[in-house]
């Protein structure tokens, strides 16, 4: 850990301003994700991930993928996050529950949590101690479509199909008759 | 930029969406659990693109967007389901399958 530290405090003033602005956005993106697992209310935690989801579109800008982060925008906070307060509107009777949730399982899913994390924070830092990112110039939407119609057009056709069958599937699952 | 302070914050926000997925009763939230675990693997995808200056990471990211879009609309419409035949979405009375 105090590798990590002295490694991040010895980048040049432009790295500095990159690491602050990330700190920013971590720490926020952290709140808002705690806030999402533990508010009771149902429509705080979607705004909440609105934060969750916002501070992630702007970790793709400081990562140099701006089309990501404009549809991480667009599909996320633009879409998913509308058809959740719709999925909330429709099935009101679950406002503000959850408080009956038992301490136990609670405390279960945190220990769960904990030891995930410490083993995967140990692994992280124990193999990528010092690899550093270095990002001259953002990545155009230029190369990623010239790379999504060429080397990836597969997996492409392949996602097209499964939004299709998604969608078809959800109105045949959630129609009345 | 260390590639760590990324992979650290993405792995943070996976367990606070696992702890996520295995404390909340609703759902709505489990499903909403499940958008931060996804998310967190962006990150991670993004991160790893931006290291190999390779193209391919943000390529995945985009299907994963996908894959997420198409995994909330069919996730909210059973949750709908559940609701309109037992008025509750707590999956904790989801047992109808346990032996």
């Amino acid at each position: 850990m105090s590798n990590l530290l002295a490694a991040i405090s010895s980048d040049s003033d432009l790295f500095f301003w990159q690491n602050a602005f990330f700190a920013i956005f971590a720490v926020t993106m952290l709140y808002g994700a705690v806030k999402v697992v533990t508010t009771s209310n149902v429509v705080h935690a979607a705004l909440w991930l609105v934060v969750v989801l916002s501070g992630v579109a702007c970790q793709f800008i400081l990562l140099g993928a701006e089309f990501v982060a404009v549809t991480q925008v667009l599909v996320y906070i633009g879409a998913v996050v509308v058809l959740f307060l719709f999925g909330v509107m429709l099935t009101r009777a679950s406002m503000g529950d959850d408080e009956s949730v038992a301490d136990e399982k609670r405390m279960i899913a945190s220990i769960v949590g904990v030891l995930l994390f410490s083993v995967m924070a140990f692994a992280l830092i124990d193999t990528w101690s010092d690899d550093r990112i270095v990002i001259d110039e953002p990545q155009t939407v230029t190369e990623v479509s010239d790379s999504i119609f060429s080397q990836y057009i597969v997996p492409f056709e392949a996602v097209s199909v499964l939004l299709l069958a998604a969608l078809i599937g959800a109105i045949v699952v959630a129609r009345k008759d | 930029m260390l590639l760590n302070q990324f992979l650290l914050l993405a792995a943070a926000l996976f367990c606070i969406g696992v702890y996520g997925v295995l404390a909340r009763k609703s759902g709505m939230l489990v499903l909403m659990s499940i958008e931060l675990i996804l998310n967190a693997v962006n990150i991670n995808l993004v991160a790893f693109g931006a290291l190999t200056e390779d193209v391919g990471g943000e390529v995945f990211a985009l299907f994963t967007i996908a894959v997420a879009a198409a995994e909330v609309g069919i996730g909210l419409a059973i949750v709908l389901l559940m609701y309109r035949n037992r008025r509750s979405i707590d999956l904790s009375e989801a047992d109808l399958m346990k032996g």
